[in-house]
């Protein structure tokens, strides 16, 4: 009888952990569809602001939106081309296993770090560079951000690939080149996407790095070295003022934010099925 | 006995301080099938991959003495390792087809070492998927994902994927323990119509497959190399008592 209460009682708690989790997941979504949607239309996700439209006037957010696509679009293809070299180095080339060690330790201590650090590193990188707030500035600080997300993403990928699929390669005569590009990252696709969408969710939510490197503007991004907008900074500002019409704009704003990382992984999900086709298990 | 491809010269094998084979000698006859056999861990495995370099893959070991390939020694520091690789296949325990197409499988190696001709693919395709006897359940679905085959099918898929390349030697690590009777039986039959062409050199824990197979047995016990010769003469008059013991199924 103690040990089927016991159970129970445990059970009971375990439930009671999983409602808090997957309640407080309803709840974020609920009160950004409540208080954003009624403030949403097509103005709000085609155009950009107009005259006034921080009293509550005409305009959208569609800067916001551009910007934060071309931020974290940017910055994700920049450290993905940063990362792969630094993974497969990691996997297949490097010997030296303190090597290893140090610069997986690193990567782990990046990941840790706020990124508002990342935000005034890169403004300290842009003052010496001579570069003002501007889509470049973000891309690289946001790159920073995602890197280490990125690799050690994508190496605990690479690390579950059977140490048989990479001998059948050498056994053929392929160099560890020839394997790592030919078979390991086809092995791994699917596991990179995912990666990379877990970079790209990273970077189009974050607000920190991004305030002092990308500046704000109502403009839509037209070139790499102007300011540019972004959706974080967007609820930001507009929940910050006290017009109550641009404060609902502030939740509708979270509400395309959280549209698209959801449209995002959805579609990463179905190409990953197509793309699973040929990998070995 | 014929002229030997390989000969293997104070082989030693460690894994850390693990020694795994030890001074091993023995010379590997051409266009016969050699077999490794003897009681598990006793190092047939790794003397098998030690002849085309696979062991440096595995972090920690080491390789001493020599394994002279057509008069050159493979472990010199001169010689290319993927040429050897390319020379001396390996067709392993459990069938791993690359991520990629029946037809990607088999063009793999070719691609690799240059060739890229459409039609020469497409030839060495259908030949070495005919040499491994799969192009008749295959030919229809050539661009079909590799994973979709079955066990016994993967395997023969590896075996036309090692052939690709045009090796002169073929290991083989116990080519036939994951797949079922029939299918096993099919890489036998494989196995001893290639010899004409390849020298096959198989690791096997299968003692009647190593008499179907063999014309020269090689026999290991505890990294060391315990008698070897004229398949007749190992299984019928064995020299070494050990030799008879694990003949007689005393140890396995």
């Amino acid at each position: 009888m103690g040990k089927r209460l016991e159970e129970r009682f445990f059970l009971a708690l375990m439930v009671a952990s999983m409602m808090i989790v997957v309640g407080s997941l309803g709840l974020i979504l609920v009160t950004v569809v409540v208080k954003g949607l009624p403030a949403l239309n097509l103005a709000m996700l085609t155009q950009a602001p107009q005259g006034g439209y921080y009293l509550g006037k005409e305009g959208g957010i569609l800067n916001a939106i551009t910007g934060s696509l071309a931020l974290a679009g940017g910055a994700t293809l920049l450290s993905f081309f940063l990362s792969l070299p630094v993974v497969l180095y990691l996997q297949l080339f490097a010997r030296d296993a303190r090597f290893v060690h140090l610069a997986r330790l690193s990567l782990d201590v990046l990941w840790g770090v706020p990124s508002i650090v990342y935000g005034v590193f890169g403004f300290t990188l842009m003052l010496l560079l001579g570069l003002r707030a501007s889509l470049l500035g973000g891309i690289i600080a946001l790159a920073l951000l995602e890197l280490p997300i990125l690799v050690r993403a994508m190496e605990e990928v690479m690390t579950m690939v059977p140490f048989e699929l990479k001998e059948s390669s050498y056994a053929l005569g392929a160099t560890r080149l020839e394997t790592a590009l030919r078979v390991v990252v086809r092995q791994t696709v699917p596991g990179l996407l995912t990666a990379l969408l877990l970079a790209f969710g990273r970077g189009i939510g974050d607000a920190a790095s991004v305030l002092f490197t990308a500046g704000y503007t109502d403009r839509l991004p037209t070139s790499l070295l102007r300011p540019v907008a972004s959706l974080p900074l967007a609820v930001f500002f507009q929940l910050g003022t006290p017009v109550p019409e641009v404060r609902e704009r502030a939740y509708a704003s979270a509400l395309v934010l959280t549209v698209i990382i959801l449209i995002i992984s959805v579609s990463a999900r179905l190409l990953t099925r197509r793309l699973t086709r040929h990998v070995i298990r | 006995m014929t002229d030997p491809v390989i000969q293997i010269r104070g082989l030693s094998v460690a894994y850390g301080s693990q020694q795994a084979i030890q001074e091993v000698n023995v010379d590997i006859p051409a266009r016969q099938i050699t077999a490794i056999i003897g009681p598990s861990g006793c190092g047939k495995t790794t003397l098998l991959r030690s002849i085309s370099r696979l062991m440096e893959l595995v972090e920690g070991v080491r390789v001493w003495g020599q394994v002279i390939f057509e008069g050159q020694n493979v472990y010199d520091p001169h010689v290319d390792v993927t040429e050897i690789r390319k020379r001396i296949g390996l067709l392993a325990q459990r069938p791993f087809p690359l991520p990629m197409s029946i037809y990607e499988n088999v063009a793999y190696g070719p691609r690799l070492h240059g060739i890229r001709k459409r039609a020469a693919l497409d030839g060495i395709v259908e030949k070495q998927l005919r040499a491994a006897g799969l192009w008749d359940e295959v030919k229809g679905r050539l661009h079909a994902p590799a994973s979709a085959l079955s066990v016994g099918q993967q395997q023969r898929l590896c075996l036309a994927r090692g052939l690709a390349v045009e090796p002169e030697v073929l290991l083989c690590d116990e080519v036939t323990s994951a797949l079922d009777p029939v299918s096993a039986q099919r890489i036998e039959a494989r196995l001893l119509e290639l010899k004409a062409d390849y020298t096959i050199v198989l690791v096997t824990h299968v003692l009647r497959q190593a008499r179907r197979l063999a014309d020269y047995v090689v026999f290991m016990y505890l990294g060391e190399l315990v008698e070897h010769g004229p398949a007749n003469q190992v299984f019928h008059n064995p020299q070494e008592a050990k030799t008879r013991a694990y003949l007689e199924g005393e140890f396995y």
